[in-house]
This record gives C-alpha cells, structure tokens and sequence, in this order.
C-alpha cells in the first residue's frame, strides 16, 4: 500500500513536472514539510527551519522582492557567508523566474563592482553591516542598484538610506501583498521551466576578469540527481555549508543536492567556529578542498607532537596499522584476521577518538576537489576509516564531470566519468566532456564561450590528462601551463608544485621552467607548521619575513626539494624537470595582493610579473636578491615591504636512485 | 563624533569631590556630570587621578568631601554593592577575569545580581532555577553573539590573547545589563586593529543599548573621535571639561600633556 502511493509520488512527480527549485521546494513542504531543512547556530544554539517553514519564509520573500519590483530575468546579487536566509532569497529569485547571482564574500568593493555591472544587477542582499558598506562604495558609481536588502540589521541603526531594507520588511511588505493578490505566487512558480537560467556563478578565474557561468535548473536539478544516486544520498543524510556560496560546489551540495535529495543542511555560527560545528553536527557528507583536509591533519600532527609520551607512542603504533592495513579494510579487500583484529584495537583506542575529535564520526562519504590532494595526506584519512574521495568537477559543467567510485579509489586519479558524462581525450592532451549539465554561456561573453564550448556541446576543460589502465583519469596540469624545457623535454609546473606542496612545511610553491635551461621555484612557508617546528628548536623570530629567511628553514626546506628531486628522477619524462634554485618568498601570496584567485589558486603569470626581479636572479649566479614589494591591506589599504631575499642551489636526483 | 549630539537628562552628577590617601590628594574638588546617553572621556596624564575618580563613582573608594547625585539621590558616597545593583557596571585597567573559567561562564558571572532564586532551588536545579538559568544563559549568549566571540565561547579566559581578554571582560560587564558603563582604559596595550574594533563595539553598545559610558583612555585618536564631552583632569584637579575639540586647544590641556617649563 504504502510502496503504491510512493511510486505513485515519484511517478506522476519526477523529472518532468518537478523541474525547477521553486516546484521542488513546495513538493517537499508538501510531502515532508516538518522534516529539518536547514539549521543555523544562532545564539549557542541550534536552530531548525523544517521544509514547511522553508517554503513560508521563501514565499514571504518572493511577494516582497515582487512589490519592490523583481520581475523576470532580474538578477539578485547575494553576498555573505553562509546563512539561511541568503539561501532562501536564492530560490525567492528563482520563484520569481530571477536568477541568483550569489558573490565571494571576502571579495573587495572593486571586484564586487565588476560582477554587480556585468550581471546588471538592480537587487542585493547582503548579510551584514561589512558586505553593506561595500555595496554603498559601490552604488556610488553604480546607480542601477536599487534596492539593498539586509540580513542581520546590527550597527545599521543609523543608515538612513531609503533604498536599504531590513530582510523581515521586505517579508512583511510580502506576507501584505501576498494577501492582497494569493495566486500571484504560484502562477510565478508555475511559469518557471527547467530550461530557464537558474543561476549565474562568476568563477574567479585565473587570468583576466571573472566570468558569469549560466545554469539552468535543468543543468543543476539533472546534476544533483546524478550525484545523489551515484553515492546513495537519502534525507536522513547531513551536510555542513561552509564554503562560499558563489562556489559551484556549495551550489550544488548545500542547494542543489539538498533540494532534490531533501536531506538537511546546517549552516556554521561562524567562520571562526566551523571546527566546532561540523564537531557538534557530525556531518555525513562532506566536501572540502584540499587545503580542508591539510589544515586539519596538520592540527592534529602539531598537537600529537605535543602530547604525552604514551599517547604519542599508541599514535604513532596504530597510525602504522592504519597505514597497512586501514585502506585495504575501508575498500573492503581481503586482510589477514590477526591485522585486522589489531585494526579493531587501533579503532577503539586511537582512530575512533581521533575521528570523534575531528567531527567526522558519522561520515559515510567526504569529496576533495579543486586540486590535487597530497597522497599521504589522503592516506591519512582512508587509513582512519573516513571515506575520502576524489572528483573532478568544474562549474561549466555544474561540478560533476569524474568521480570515484566506492571500493576503486587511488590517490593520483580522480576516477571514472560521473552517470552521462563522455570525456574524450584532444590529440594535445586536454581533456573534453559533454553533460547534461553542461552551461549555457558565459554571460554576455559569446567570445569566451565559443572559445570553451563546442557547438554540439563538447566542453574544452584546459586541463591535460589522461585515463590509466583501469579507465580512471589522470590530470597532471593545465593544459596551457604545460611547457618545454629548452631540451625539449615537457615540464609540467603544477605537478612538482604539488609535489613541494605535499611537505606540510610549505604551504605553496611556484615554479618556472618553459623556455629555460632549467626548473626553479618559490615557495611559501607554512606559518604555523615551520612556527612550530621553530619553536621546538628554540628558533626565535619576529615576523613572517624573519622567520622565512633563517637559515635553519632554509635547511629544512632544501631538504624537501632535493626529496622531491629524487622523486622526480625516477621517471622518465620528468627527471629533467628536477629543481635546481630555489628562494623562500619574504611575503605571504595573498588574494588581496592579486596573487592567488579567491579560491587560493595561483595566479602563475601574475606572479611572474610581480617578482620578475626574483625570476631573473633564480637565473643568474647571485645568491641573493633584494626586492621591495606592494602589500595590500584588508581595508584596501596599501603599503610595502623590502626584503634581502637568499637563492639556493640543490642537488639533482640521481637517476640511478631508480634501481632501489 | 562629527555632529554633536544633544543631552540634557543628567545621570550622574559629582560635586566638589575631594580623595586623599593619608597626605596624598589624589582628587581635588573635582565636579562633572555625565548625561544619559552620552559616551564621556576622562583623560590626563598618568597618576592625575582618573582611575581613583571611577573608584569613587562606583563606591571602590569613599570620599572625604563632596556628593555624588546618581539617578536623582544625592549621597556623600557610593557603596559597591549600591553600585552594582543601580546598574553601574565597570572594566578594570588590568584585566580582572577569572583566568581557569571559560568565556561563558566569566560571562555568567556577570549576571549575578541578576540571579533571583535562593541557593537550595539552585542546588538541585529545581523548575524556576532552571528557567532562571536559561533566561541568564540566553542574555549571556546575546553578549557573546554581540561582541562575536562565539569561537572562544568554551576556552578558559587564561589562554585568549590580551586583546581578546579585554572584550571578554566588556561582555561580563554588558551581561549586567548596565545604565552606567565605566570603562577604565578600554584599549590600552592593543594595536591599531584591536583598538578600531573596541571602539566600534564602544559606540555599538551605546548606539544599541543606549548605555551611558564613561571611559579613560590615553589614546587622543580615540577619544576624540568616539566621545561626546571630555574631562581632564592633572594632579587631582579638574583644568577642562567640554567637547573634545575646545579640549583639544586648551593651553591648560596641551600643558599638562607636553609639559611646561615652570
């Protein structure tokens, strides 16, 4: 009886009538409407909104955004951290047949500026008294902005302008007119098609300005199932929304997925407090970027190193197992029984504890992606018993594009391709795929997209790569970035940056190498890792720059590359690519400075600009090279610091290593 | 502030107040008012008297001459538990927090004057000792959300860094719930970006709450960008009282800060 009527739901309600957000928001109100949707930790708390109250509050939202005069096709910028509320007036737009443009919160004015012109954005919600301050610089220059909508009114007392709205007016100003006029709502809703533009993410983009990549809900609702049958998601399941909304990822898991799947989605007090809430929350589902999963481990490595002996030595005895025989056990490959007895010790004693610790107890399924992730790294977590996988995903293609499958998960690849994706692999190595969730355009550059999107829908990736023997794919670097040694041999920069970056000591790496005789590099220190490792051999500094150029660091960090030079000369089509000068870095590589994307990528060539001094020293006999460097302050303030900064030589792999 | 705002409703009013420790006068004769609603700096050099002028207002110290007129009753002195329960509410100069306990419950601490219910109820957490504490925590979490400490809600005071003390020790005065908010160098010892923040917090508290705050601070920058009138004080006497920029020109005032050959 009850199967019937189940199967009846999802029969007459699947794919076709619930192609939108909006239509599957008020089937879930209807079907399930006091299941939790959405949690907030407000006030120590924790505070549910359940599917019913949802589809209230994005109702209320919609009819005021609609007397204020959002009418189809406009666009709504969203900036802030990740709030209840700013989710909901994503699908309030989207109820209005608007599209959401959801922006980088720690994005400075100028860069918010570019995106609200370019997406012509008349509508903007904000979260607080910072992002509010910003859209005002802005609205300066940019009249077109007519109304700002605010989330939490604190220190906005006294701002009196008439076009800046507390987020409970604009809801009351629509609970009025929704009474006023009750079919309104719905007839929007229903006017809504999966075809219809669902969203604009501008990608930070490595080089030039951002563009605004154009989903639509068929592209996100198609995804979001995808992902959701490939790992079996059910509501029962919890996620933690930490990462920026104007990612695709979040997208898609903390609003996409969530919808479809209807499992519930907790946002965090603060920044600041994430370690603690995913704790309390105990998330099972969860997706990180790399650097996640690095932070982490290293917090756990430092505060290892800091604990009694006995605890240290039980650590230190059960990692080993877990190292054996951890992966092996998770894939669920034959292990001997004595191993795996002293796993199940290891798991009462250490990784249980230890996983309870990190919040992640009930994780069935954890993604990585965005770049590659350092194998020990990787191994650390599978070997504890947390399901780490690996995908490879852009937003053109609404994330999904490879993912591992359970039980067939090895660190260097990102696994085979996703339901209905084809990848095919260019003669110059790039890698291509066609999805059904492959974007539309980027908005209002039909340039940029006949230069990334073929006409029958193959997607140009950038990335180069290639599928190993059992079908998974392997992605070594950027397609463009890969270049040539003046002997002709391929250096592929961003696979010996990972290799540096793996040492938890540096925390990032630029190398160069095309068109030269030979492979250099930068690299960044990891403040607290080398901080640490100072402290405990009674290093005294005083800042950053100081502690950077010591001697002793510079020791430790040559030590690293000359390891990774011995990697390196094992292969064949690498061993030419050895490092042979390096310079630690006098400053932080810093978004704000333009040098990383605000998804902490590098911004190579912006890079090479910037310190074409330090380049041009790497290639020269100096063994030192003085430089003075423009620094950007939080507040947008500018200011500069000089430095003495030391080159060092290293010494080349032996190919003969390769006999060991 | 830029445009100065109007009081006119004193709050409290010290007359002729005279403090000396055996022959050491630490205050002379000193009167001021503060209004409701206004945030009033006290500045001066280092031993002229500013902190011994707070120990009077909230009964610390008794006087030997003069009155004080809090909320409309005049007395010769204040009493500290008077103090308290009128809704004065004070920081100290050196951090005074309990260092083992965590930000919450320092916080708590704040609120008790507040606690109503008798020792017996509270020991085995009966029906309103319960409620009572709920209600308590719930202000105290306004505090922490205020102030945006939520990361540091379950770590023991002794191991935040200075600056974070400082606004540990503002939240446990704030959960008071004061009319009279004495703030005895708010900033001292922070750098600029510490110092901007506790002056935002300063004017947000007095914005939302409408809490009157009297503060002592060294840093010029500060004062004269944050409060509505200024008293100087040098030596135990009074030599300027007004806004901060008629202070600010005082030949008395630019005297007693650089000095004067004699």
């Amino acid at each position: 009886m009850s199967d019937l009527q189940v199967s009846a739901v999802t029969d007459s309600a699947t794919s076709d009538t619930l192609d939108t957000f909006p239509k599957l928001l008020l089937e879930r109100a209807k079907r399930g409407s006091a299941r939790p949707a959405i949690r907030e930790k407000d006030y120590g708390i924790w505070q549910t909104w359940a599917w019913g109250q949802v589809a209230q509050e994005v109702r209320a939202l919609a009819c005021g955004l609609a007397a204020k005069g959002f009418a189809r096709g406009d666009k709504l910028a969203i900036i802030g951290d990740n709030r209840p509320r700013l989710y909901w007036s994503m699908c309030a737009a989207q109820c209005l047949g608007g599209v959401p443009v959801p922006m980088y919160q720690d994005a400075v004015a100028a860069e918010l500026r570019y995106v609200l012109e370019h997406a012509e954005a008349r509508f903007a919600i904000a979260e607080d008294q910072e992002q509010v301050d910003k859209l005002l610089e802005i609205r300066d220059n940019y009249p077109k902005l007519e109304v700002i909508i605010y989330d939490d009114r604190r220190g906005l007392r006294n701002y009196t302008q008439e076009y800046l709205y507390d987020f409970e007016d604009i809801q009351q100003l629509g609970r009025d007119f929704d009474a006023k006029d009750p079919g309104f709502f719905l007839d929007q809703v229903n006017t809504g098609r999966g075809g219809d533009v669902s969203v604009i993410l501008y990608t930070s983009g490595t080089t030039g300005s951002p563009k605004g990549v154009v989903l639509t809900h068929d592209n996100v609702v198609v995804s979001a199932r995808n992902g959701i049958k490939f790992d079996g998601l059910h509501q029962d399941d919890e996620v933690l929304a930490y990462l920026p909304m104007a990612w695709v990822g979040d997208h898609v898991y903390s609003y996409g997925e969530s919808y479809v799947g209807g499992f519930c989605v907790s946002c965090p007090e603060s920044s600041a407090t994430v370690l603690t809430d995913l704790r309390e929350i105990g998330p099972t589902y969860f997706f990180a970027p790399p650097r996640i999963y690095e932070n982490i481990l290293t917090t756990v490595m430092i505060r290892m190193e800091d604990a009694g002996w006995l605890k240290r030595k039980m650590f230190d005895y059960f990692m080993s197992v877990a190292r054996d025989v951890g992966g092996k056990i998770l894939d669920r490959k034959s292990v001997m029984l004595h191993k795996r007895i002293l796993y199940w010790i290891g798991n009462v004693l250490v990784y249980g504890p230890l996983r309870n610790t990190l919040g992640f107890s009930r994780i069935r399924i954890a993604y990585t992606a965005g770049e590659a992730i350092g194998p020990d790294i990787f191994d650390f977590y599978r070997s504890l018993g947390i399901n780490v996988k690996q995908l490879y995903g852009q937003t053109e293609a609404a994330v999904f594009v490879t993912m591992q499958p359970d039980g067939q998960v090895k660190p260097d690849t990102v696994g085979t391709p996703a339901p209905e994706v084809e990848i095919k692999i260019t003669d110059d190595g790039e890698v291509m795929y066609r999805s059904p969730g492959v974007f539309q355009e980027y908005y209002k550059n039909s340039e940029a997209t006949a230069a990334t999107k073929t006409p029958d829908g193959w997607v140009h990736t950038g990335d180069a790569g290639f599928f190993d023997e059992d079908g998974h794919l392997k992605i070594i670097d950027r397609a463009k970035d890969v270049g040539k040694l003046n002997d002709g041999s391929i250096f592929a920069p961003k696979y010996i940056e990972n290799k540096l970056k793996f040492f938890p000591y540096i925390k990032e790496a630029v190398t160069f190498g095309h068109g030269s005789d030979y492979v250099t590099a930068f690299i960044n220190i990891d403040l607290e890792a080398v901080g640490n490792w100072a402290e405990r051999r009674n290093i005294a500094y005083g800042s950053y720059q100081e502690l950077a150029q010591r001697q002793e660091v510079y020791e430790l960090l040559q030590s690293c590359v000359e390891q990774v030079n011995r990697d390196l000369a094992r292969d064949v089509h690498l061993a030419s690519s050895q490092v042979k000068r390096f310079l630690v870095l006098h400053k932080e590589l810093d978004a704000d400075d333009g040098e990383l994307t605000r998804t902490r990528k590098v911004r190579r060539s912006f890079v090479a600009d910037k310190y074409g001094k330090l380049v041009d020293a790497l290639y020269s006999d100096e063994s030192h090279c003085n430089i003075e460097t423009e620094v950007t302050f939080e507040d947008g303030r500018k200011g500069s610091v000089s430095a003495d900064v030391e080159i060092r030589d290293v010494a080349r792999g032996q190919a003969a290593a390769a006999a060991n | 502030m830029a445009s100065a705002r109007q009081f006119d409703e004193v709050l409290l009013d010290v007359e002729n107040v005279s403090l000396a420790f055996g022959g050491v006068r630490a205050l002379e004769n000193v009167s001021f008012d503060v209004c409701k609603g206004e945030i009033r700096a006290i500045i001066g050099p280092n031993g002229a008297g500013k902190s011994s002028m707070l120990n009077v207002v909230n009964g610390f110290y008794h006087p030997q001459d003069g009155v004080i007129t809090y909320k409309g009753k005049t007395r010769k002195q204040m009493h500290t538990h008077e103090a308290a329960a009128q809704g004065i509410a004070r920081t100290f100069q050196n951090i005074a927090l309990f260092k083992g306990m965590s930000t919450l419950d320092n916080i708590m601490t704040g609120r008790n004057l507040k606690m109503r219910t008798n020792f017996l109820l509270q020991a085995f957490y009966l029906g309103p000792a319960r409620r009572e504490e709920m209600e308590h925590r719930r202000a105290a979490e306004r505090v922490i959300d205020f102030l945006e400490i939520q990361a540091i809600r379950k770590t023991p005071v002794g191991q935040l860094p200075y600056g974070l003390q400082k606004r540990v020790e503002l939240g446990r005065a704030l959960a008071a719930e004061p009319e009279l908010l004495l703030l005895d160098e708010p900033m001292a010892g922070m750098n600029t970006e510490e110092k901007e923040d506790m002056c935002r917090f300063v004017l947000d508290v007095n914005e939302q709450f409408g809490t009157t705050i009297v503060l002592i601070e060294h840093d010029m920058g500060v004062v004269m960008d944050i409060s509505d009138r200024v008293v100087v004080l040098d030596y135990g006497r009074k030599i300027a009282d007004g806004m901060p920029d008629e202070v600010r020109t005082k030949p008395e005032v630019i005297d007693a800060y650089l000095g004067v050959a004699h």
